[in-house]
Order: C-alpha cells, then structure tokens, then sequence
C-alpha cells in the first residue's frame, strides 16, 4: 500500500491542445485500412454497371466472362433475389420505396446502377472479366432533370407509380399569411444547390467472410455505422445479428458516404457465403463520384416577408430535392433536416415550408457532411443579405437586431425546435472585430472609388447536431459506453461510436484520463467491431463527443464510484471518507492512499470483495440526450474579383465557431479546418453535372475539382464556449458546422463584391467562368 | 480503373527501346502521367510498355551553339528548377514551374508532354514562342522538326510508329528580350483554360521582337500571328498591347466544354495575352 499523503498533480488532459493518439500509425503507413486486408483464399468482386440512366435489360450474356481462366463466378439480378433490398429509413406517409434491388433486375435506373458482380482470383482479372459480360440493353426515355420530372407528363422514373414524386413534407409555423400581408417588404429569389459527390479519400470497399463452422458471417466494411450495418445485413440475408460481425477497420474518410447501407455490401456478403471464400470488393474512384449518393441537390424557392427596420416577419419555401432515381438509407430524411434549420439564428415569428423529393434517373442521394444544414444555412443566409441589400441596412445590423438575446435561451425557433444554448452577438462580435468590420468596409469604398470589385460576406449560422433524441431519430439517437479497468489498471474503452478521422480515440482518452487520473498512454479506445462493442449508433451528425463522450462519462462516473467502495473496503474506511484526485484514493481518517492499480488487481482477485458488490471494476452505460445541440458562429470572407477573368481571390477568412465546451482545441480546429474546406469547395468549383441523358459529365478527379490546398485561403479561427445543457459534458458537436457556415460567406462576399454592377445572385459554384458570365452580361445591358 | 494486360519493357539504351517499338502494338511510356491514366480508363491499351526512364542518355539539359537541348526523359522539375534555363531561356522554366502540381512535375517529362500533344498543355505555348524543334528517331534515321509541324492537331503529332522524341530544342534568350506566361487554370486538373507565353523586346519605346503563343484556347496550341503583326515595330504600351490582344483568338476554332464556354476562353485569350504583355514589359 502506497503511504504519500498527497496525491500526485497529473496534469489535466481535458481542454488541452493535446495531438492525435491516432497520427503515428496514420502518418507511418502502418493503419489497416479496408483494402490492406486479405484472407487466406480470398476472391476479387468486381460490378458491371450500366452504362445507361435508363434501359430495358432484355438479356446479358455471361459465357464469355466465365471462361476467362481465373473467374469463379458470375452473378445476375436473378441470382440473388433472396437478398433483400437496400433499405430506406424513412416514414413519411406518401413515401414511395421502389424496390432497390443489389443488382439490377430487366431495368436499370441510372448510369452506375449495378448490374452483375464477377468474382475472380484477382482483381485484374477480375477488371478483364467485366468487359467480357454483354447486356443486351434497350435504351429507353429518361429524365434527368428534377424540375422536368415534376412537369405534367414527364417520362416516369418508375413506372409502377403515377409520377416522380417520392415523398412529399410540408411544416407550418405562426400566421405566415399574415406576416406576408404585414411585411414592408418581400425578397424572392430561386437558389440552386448542386449535388456534390462526397468524395471520401479512400473509396468504400468490402471484405466479406463466412466460416462455415460457427455459421458467422464476418463484413469489413469502410463504415460508420457498424452495428446498424449488422442490423440491416442480418434482415438483408435473413440471418440472426449474432451470426454476423461487422468490423470498421481503418476508415479513411466518409462524410457522410459511409453512413448508409450498400448493395455491394450486402452483395459480397452473399458472394462469401455461396462461394464459401472470402471476396474483396474495393470501389473504384470512377465508381465513387458516379454512384456514392450525391449530397445537397436542392432547387430552392424562397420568399421572405420583413419590415423596413429589418425585423423578419416571416418565410415561405419550397424545396425541390432531386432524389436520383432510388432512395438509400436516409434519402427522405435530409431535406427534412433544411426544413427544419431554415430559420437559422434569426427569430422569425412564422414560417412555412413544403418539400418534394422527386426521382430522376440519376444515382440516389442521400447525407453528405452537413446533411440538410448546409442547404438551410445557405438560402436563409442569401436571403438575409438580400434583403439588407433591399433596404439599404448593413448586413451586419440587420443579423443583430434579428438574433435571440443570451437571455432568451432556450429558445424556440419558428419551426418548433428548442435551441439549447446560444450567444450569438458575442461570437458574431469577436469575428467582425478580428476581420475589422468597419476598416474592411472604408477598404471596400476606396476600392469601389477605383473601379474594384471588393466584397464582405457574412454568415451567421446555426445548426442542430448530437444526433439525436431517439424519438426524433430514424435508428435510435442514443449511444453506449463501456469501460474496463483491467487487473493491471490499464483502461480499455469500448464505445458504440465508429470514428473515421474525427480524432475521438484522443479526445476519449482525454476523458478517461482525467476521471481516473492515469495517463493516456494506459488507455486503449477500442471502436468498429461489432464482436467487442456489444452495441452503438455509430459516427455521424456530429454526435461523437456529445452522445458517445456523454455514455463514456457515465460509465467513468460509476467506475469510480465501484473503486471508491473497494478502495474503502481495503482501507477499512466509509466510503464517503475517501477521495479521488489524480488517479490515488485518499483516506484522512487513516492517513493512507491507494492507487487505481492497486484497486483493479483487488477487484479482480477478490480477496475482499466489499459487501454487495460484484467482483470486477467495469461499467457500461447508455446515453439518451434530452435535446439536440445547438452549435453557431459567424464566418466572414473578404474578397476581390479580377473583373476580367471573374476569378476571386479570398483576402481574408475569418471563423468564429462555438461548438458548447471543447475538449481538445486542436481537434476543434482541424474539423473547422477541414469543414471550411469543404463548404468552400462547393461555393467556388464543385459540383456534379449532369446532362440531358443522364451522364454524369466530371467523373473523374481530372474534371470534378475538389479543393485542393492552392485554392484554401489563410482561415483565421478563433471562438467562443457556450455550454450546451442537454449532455453532461456542454459539449455541442463540431464535425460539420465549418462546412455549414462557410459557403455562405463565400457567396455573400462574391456577391457583396458584384453588387455596383447590379448583380443580386449568382448559383454556386460560382466559378470564374459564372462570375465573369454575369459581368458580361451586366455589361452588355 | 484496372488497365488491360500490358508486357512490360525498360532497355538502359535507345537502340534497344527502338527495337522493342518495332513491335506495332508498343507504346513508350516516360512519366506516366498521361498515359497511365488512359491506359486505367482503358482509352488505350497497348501489348507492351517501352519505359525510357532507364536511359540514362535521354536526361540531360545542354547548351550547344546558341541552342539548348533538353532531353526528352527530363521532367517538368528539372526544367522549373535548372540554372542554365532560368539564365538562358527563362520562358520555358517559368512554365515549367506552371504544370500541374509538385507529383506530376516530378514525373512528368517534357518529351511525354509534348509527345501527347495536349491542346491544353503548358510547354506547347512557350515552346511554339520559342520557336523550338523535336529531334525525333527511328531504327532508320532521325529528323528534326519544328514543333508547329510536329503537332497535328488535339493528340495528333506526326510522330511516326516506331520513332521516338529523343529531344526538345530552344534557342539561347535573345538579349533584351523579356518573357512572360500567363494561365488560368481548369481548377479540378491544373491544365491551362488558356495560357498565353510572350516574347518581348522593346527598344525605344517600340516593339524590336514579340512572339506570343497560346494554348488551351483552339484545339491546338498556336502562334498568336495577328497580335504579334500588330505590334511588330509599333508602340510599347498598354493601349497598344490591349489593341493587340485583342486578337489572340482570331481565326480560332475556339473549344467550349464543362469548364469554360468559347465566349469565355476567347475573352481570357485577349485577357492573358495583354496581361502576358504587360508582364513581359514591366520585366524588360
Ligand atoms: C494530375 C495531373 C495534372 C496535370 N496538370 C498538367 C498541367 O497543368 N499542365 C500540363 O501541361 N500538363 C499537366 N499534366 C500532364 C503532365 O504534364 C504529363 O506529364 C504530360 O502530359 C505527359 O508526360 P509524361 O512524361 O508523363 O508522358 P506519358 O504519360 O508517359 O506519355 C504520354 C504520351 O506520350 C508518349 N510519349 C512519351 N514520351 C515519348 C517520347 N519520348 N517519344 C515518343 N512518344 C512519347 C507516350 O507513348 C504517351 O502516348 C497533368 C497530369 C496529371 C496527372
């Protein structure tokens, strides 16, 4: 027994700028990701997809590709017609599921839709392989674009339906008639927000095992969402979950993308168990931008109803959003998410929204970082601004006489929500001084004096994330949490959570450190299999440190109370005399301590178990989060447009981000980094493009043009800390809102610069070429 | 994004690599950076592969005469960062420097690139303002021809089978000459939309020498023949350099695709080309 009277100081973890745990093995190569992976025997899947938005199959012809010497086999529609179909979350009444076969029956529905799966011994053979099936396909009438599939009489998507709509959502709130009939003023515009591939550095892919023995199925899959994809693939291929063990391994990257289920996963599944090998399936980055679901797709109708004095009465919306031509995991459920978000910070008093989802033989939309936010923040934010525009009142000021004040909080917004906690004067305050508002804008007069096109884009945005109550979620919003102190006293952590990047196995360990005052190195953070974390909801809508750092803080609450008892016991002390300070229990009364380690090789030898207690020292707990959080910040972008190439230098990003209490400011910042990066991309260059037969026109990393680090500006961040009240920890989540607020500071800086031509909008991307279109044509009239 | 089956070759020497081009259905491979992306997309699909990487002969940059001559294998960083480049023909190292990112240039070659002969590469504008050469050999002889000759048309040379581009000719910089490129690039590849290379020398006040190429704006790279007539012999200055560059896509069957209309590269080839100019001027 340890005999220092006084605990040692560890240093606190929780708030420090504290590195990844995870780099080391990141930066040497030596992380297991996906396609790393090999079986003894293991097979290669390669899919045919079709190279048509919508055809008659009226035969294919296979005979070809099995003789390829190599090639096992070759799968067809028919084939696996006892899987069951990729499945779709959502619940609207009027929602229309048509049947989303893993591989294309006698039609296809868009180009990239899959269409048989060859298995080889490699994957070169595979590729070969692939060109050796012959569909006979029958070309037939299509529509590509969202707005033509709702026109009467457009060529329908599926048949069996009476139009291309998929699912209607409509949300009223306050007297919206009215505020129109009140208003002083009302802006209109039309705003198109293009469908982005989310482009994931490491593509999805599957490794699929099947041990004949135990009858247990083993998936690696590039997922965040392992213990929903065991449930969905357990339905899928009619087996008990406890057959089926779904591991993440490394994941590189998923935005979103890998937050769904996938008919190529439930298709090597099935490959594994018929051809009893194991089989490799690794997207190609062709097949990534073709089929992984685009994010965003809206066409935007907005009217906004405000006084003079720039008070917002109220806002009308009509949201069109291009499903593609299937619906995957949570299709229907995103633009949900834009409806709900569209008053942003501001206190409207009504509002109304209606949202089509319409099918297009395009490949199917769905979550893509930010879900649903983006899209809301973006059009709410333009409106704003236009409507300073209109009433000549600085876009700064017409954002602070609309806010909530700190006082108000919680609030309720127009759509229904109850934001948790805010300060939006405060954050919006910090970022004008650092930009220098008032400077900036006696910069923009001088530069107007000569003839330049200087801009001041703001964005005052909001978003809802820590998904979710469970009530509100489509799969349930809670998460879990496990922790094992082992007999050594080192910490095994087990969370339901599945981070791909975000950085958690640090700031878990942060935690865990500091409730059991041990060091970090003591402390494993194990995630991504189902066998050895026995469930969770997984990592998306920003939820990680909010929902699975609250169950971990539970969990670490009653470890600690569990080893009080022991310590007591073995001190021969009350429990309420001990203390716990920096991983040592203290007792005054018999002036002696013990360790955490001392503790644990107690619990487990059991030599004297305290009474009413079980040997042991772990816990697991759940937890259920009262409300979302309610993350802000404001971001403000200063430009200068080359008038003559329409190209845009950013001068200046500022972003003042309040994501509730932070844990680790160095994960804080990488995610506002990377987020803002994203946000940008879409503002000035990304886009997928479509033609009239459904082509998919940039599907390749050549045409479709991510950011890269020459187009970044110089992102000055800094921020605020206002705790949220619905987890334990205050924490909000911090994943997206860089990718949420930073698009429209772009854009309303662009536009803000083009304002002396007269130029009130411009679509993103807002590419050189747009922007000069737009000049040119002000300067033609 | 698997390529086809491919034999693979690397000869260390040019007579052997021309051996193995005898073979119809051969393709040299030098940096890879264009034709390995063809050949996953399966837009090409050669029996065998000729890497020059190992001819160690092919990789050099030397002055002989007033004319400097580049090594077909030498790579787009060589060029960017050679001392005789940037003191005796400095237009070809800054466009160098141009050319996609920090990986490609270390790649790719000059041979490669002017071998591809895409319309929207970097080299072919400030080469053509060079007035360079290829040297181009065969098992049965070598020519040297001028590279408005050698390219045809978009991925069009008259590169014969079996010859290989064994070396890009330019001349020394002209004393007084100052030179300048000007891009706007195709955000997604770094390629030019348009990029505009210009040759200039004044001697009091008036335009001695001006030669202006461009690139990414027709489907092929060109001489800018009107702008250099207008100023030829006339005033140094920015209305005279505007008037000029107005021209610099006149007669040109001017591409428009996904990343920029004909309306618009058309205006940024008057746009760069002016700019170029100017550039060119302040420098001299
Ligand atoms: C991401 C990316 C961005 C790029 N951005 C740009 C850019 O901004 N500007 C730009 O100009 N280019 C750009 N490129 C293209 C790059 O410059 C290539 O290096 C160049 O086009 C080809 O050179 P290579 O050495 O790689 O040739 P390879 O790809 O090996 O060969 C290209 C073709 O030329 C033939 N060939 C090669 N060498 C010879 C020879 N000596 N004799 C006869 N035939 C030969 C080959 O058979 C093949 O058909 C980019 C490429 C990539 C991948």
């Amino acid at each position: 027994m340890a005999t220092t009277t006084t605990a040692p100081k560890l240093k606190t973890h929780v708030g420090e700028r504290i590195r990844r745990t995870e780099d080391p093995r990141l930066i040497t190569g030596a992380a297991c990701y996906l396609d790393d992976i090999t079986r003894p025997g293991m097979l290669h899947a390669a899919v045919l997809r079709s190279p048509y938005a919508a055809a008659r199959i009226n035969s294919i012809s296979i005979e070809d590709a099995l003789a390829l010497p190599g090639v096992k086999a070759v799968y067809v529609g028919k084939d696996v017609e006892s899987v069951g179909g990729v499945p779709c979350a959502g619940s609207m009444p009027d929602l229309r599921i048509p049947n989303h076969k893993i591989l294309a029956g006698d039609r296809v529905y868009y180009v990239g839709h899959p269409v048989a799966a060859v298995v080889a011994t490699d994957k070169y053979i595979a590729a070969d392989a692939i060109e050796r099936i012959e569909v006979d396909y029958e070309p037939t009438e299509l529509v590509s674009d969202p707005e033509e599939a709702l026109q009467e009489g457009a060529v329908k998507v599926h048949p069996e339906y009476p139009d291309n709509v998929a699912f209607t959502f409509s949300q009223e709130g306050g007297d919206v008639e009215e505020a129109f009939r009140q208003a002083d003023v009302i802006v209109k515009e039309k705003i198109l927000v293009p469908r982005l591939a989310p482009i994931p550095i490491e593509t999805r892919g599957v490794v699929a095992e099947y041990d004949e023995g135990s009858q247990e199925l083993t998936i690696y899959s590039s997922t965040q969402i392992p213990h929903l994809l065991r449930t969905q693939l357990a339905l899928q291929l009619n087996m008990p979950e406890h057959h089926v063990r779904v591991i993440a391994p490394e994941v590189g990257g998923g935005f979103g993308s890998k937050c769904n289920v996938w008919a190529e996963e439930a298709l090597a599944a099935f490959v594994a168990m018929e051809l009893k090998q194991p089989v490799k399936w690794v997207e190609s980055r062709r097949e990534s931008i073709l089929v992984v679901a685009h994010g965003r797709a809206h066409v935007d109708t907005l009217e906004l109803a405000a006084k003079n004095d720039g008070t917002l009465l109220g806002l009308k919306l009509h949201i069109l959003c291009d499903i593609g031509a299937h619906h995957q995991l949570l299709t229907p459920i995103i633009p949900t998410l834009a409806v709900l978000m569209l008053p942003g910070l501001y206190k409207f008093r009504s509002f109304k929204a209606d949202l089509i989802g319409a099918f297009t033989n395009r490949a199917p939309s769905d979550l893509y970082r930010g879900a649903g936010r983006p899209e809301a923040t973006y059009v709410i934010e333009r409106m704003v601004d236009k409507l300073a525009a209109e009433i000549g009142m600085d876009p700064a000021e017409i954002r602070f006489k609309n806010f909530p004040a700190s006082t108000d909080f919680p609030f309720n917004s127009a759509t229904g929500l109850q934001y948790d906690s805010g300060d939006y004067a405060t954050a919006f305050n910090k970022a004008l001084d650092i930009v220098d508002y008032k400077a900036r804008r006696a910069e923009q007069e001088a530069a107007r004096a000569e003839g330049r096109l200087y801009g001041i884009g703001i964005s005052t945005y909001g978003e809802i994330c820590a998904f979710g109550p469970s009530p509100a979620t489509p799969a349930g919003g809670w998460e879990s949490a496990s922790v094992n102190v082992e007999a050594t006293g080192k910490v095994a952590v087990m969370t339901g959570i599945s981070p791909h990047g975000q950085g958690e196995e640090t700031s878990f360990a942060q935690l865990t450190a500091d409730a059991l005052g041990i060091p970090m190195d003591d402390i494993v953070v194990v995630h991504g299999d189902t066998a050895k974390v026995h469930y969770g909801i997984g990592t998306f809508g920003s939820r990680g440190i909010s929902i699975g750092g609250s169950a971990l803080h539970l969990a670490l609450q009653d470890v600690v109370a569990k080893a009080t008892k022991y310590a007591a016991h073995m001190m021969g002390v009350d429990a309420e005399t001990v203390t716990f300070e920096g991983g040592v229990f203290s007792s005054e009364a018999t002036d002696s301590t013990l360790t955490l380690a001392d503790v644990a090789l107690e619990a487990h030898l059991c030599r004297q178990l305290p009474p009413g207690t079980e040997p042991g020292l772990a816990a697991t707990r759940f937890f259920e989060p009262s409300n979302f959080a309610f993350p802000f910040g404001a971001h403000i972008c200063v430009t200068e447009v080359d008038k003559e190439t329409g190209e845009v230098d950013i001068q200046r990003f500022v972003a003042v981000d309040d994501c509730g209490r932070i844990i680790n400011p160095l994960l804080v910042e990488g995610q506002i980094h990377g987020g803002i990066a994203q946000g940008l991309g879409p503002a000035f260059q990304e886009g997928v493009i479509y033609d009239d037969e459904g082509q998919l026109l940039n599907g390749t990393l050549m045409d479709y043009s991510i950011p890269k680090a020459r187009n970044m500006p110089w992102i000055e961040t800094d921020r605020t800390e206002t705790p949220s009240p619905v987890n334990p920890l205050g924490t909000k989540g911090v994943g997206e809102a860089g990718t949420i607020g930073s698009l429209p500071a772009f854009v309303n800086s662009v536009v803000d610069a083009l304002s002396p031509l007269g130029i009130e909008h411009i679509d993103i991307p807002m590419t050189s070429q747009s922007i000069w279109n737009a000049i040119h044509e002000r300067s033609r009239t | 994004m698997i390529p086809a089956s491919f034999d693979y070759s690397a000869p260390e020497t040019l007579s052997e690599a021309l051996q193995l081009l005898g073979d119809e259905e051969a393709k040299v491979l030098a940096g890879g950076q264009s034709l390995i992306p063809m050949l996953k997309l399966r837009l090409a699909q050669p029996a065998r592969l000729v890497d020059l990487d190992r001819i160690p002969d092919l990789n050099f940059i030397a002055e002989d005469n007033g004319t400097i001559r580049i090594g077909a294998m030498t790579t787009h960083h060589q060029v960017e960062s050679s001392d005789l480049l940037a003191e005796k023909c400095p237009l070809l190292a800054k466009t160098a420097g141009h050319i996609g990112d920090v990986q490609v240039r270390n790649r790719g070659t000059i041979g490669g690139s002017v071998a591809h002969a895409d319309p929207a590469a970097d080299y072919p504008a400030a080469l053509l303002a060079l007035e360079a050469q290829v040297k181009l050999v065969s098992a049965s002889g070598e020519r040297v021809v001028a590279l408005d000759e050698f390219l045809v048309d978009a991925l069009t040379t008259s590169l014969e089978d079996g010859e290989i581009l064994t070396e890009v000719h330019v001349p020394v910089e002209q004393e007084g000459v100052a030179t300048a490129y000007r891009t706007l690039i195709q955000p997604a590849s770094g390629f030019a939309i348009v990029g505009a290379a210009v040759r200039l020398g004044v001697s009091n006040g008036n335009v001695s020498f001006v030669r202006v190429a461009l690139t990414g704006v027709g489907p092929n790279p060109y001489r800018a023949s009107a702008v250099e007539e207008a100023l030829e012999g006339g005033p140094a200055n920015a209305e005279a350099f505007a008037a000029a560059a107005a021209h610099a896509a006149e007669g040109v069957d001017v591409l428009s695709d996904i990343h920029a209309s004909a309306a618009y590269r058309a205006s940024l080839a008057a746009v760069q080309t002016r700019r170029a100019l100017e550039d060119a001027a302040g420098s001299a």
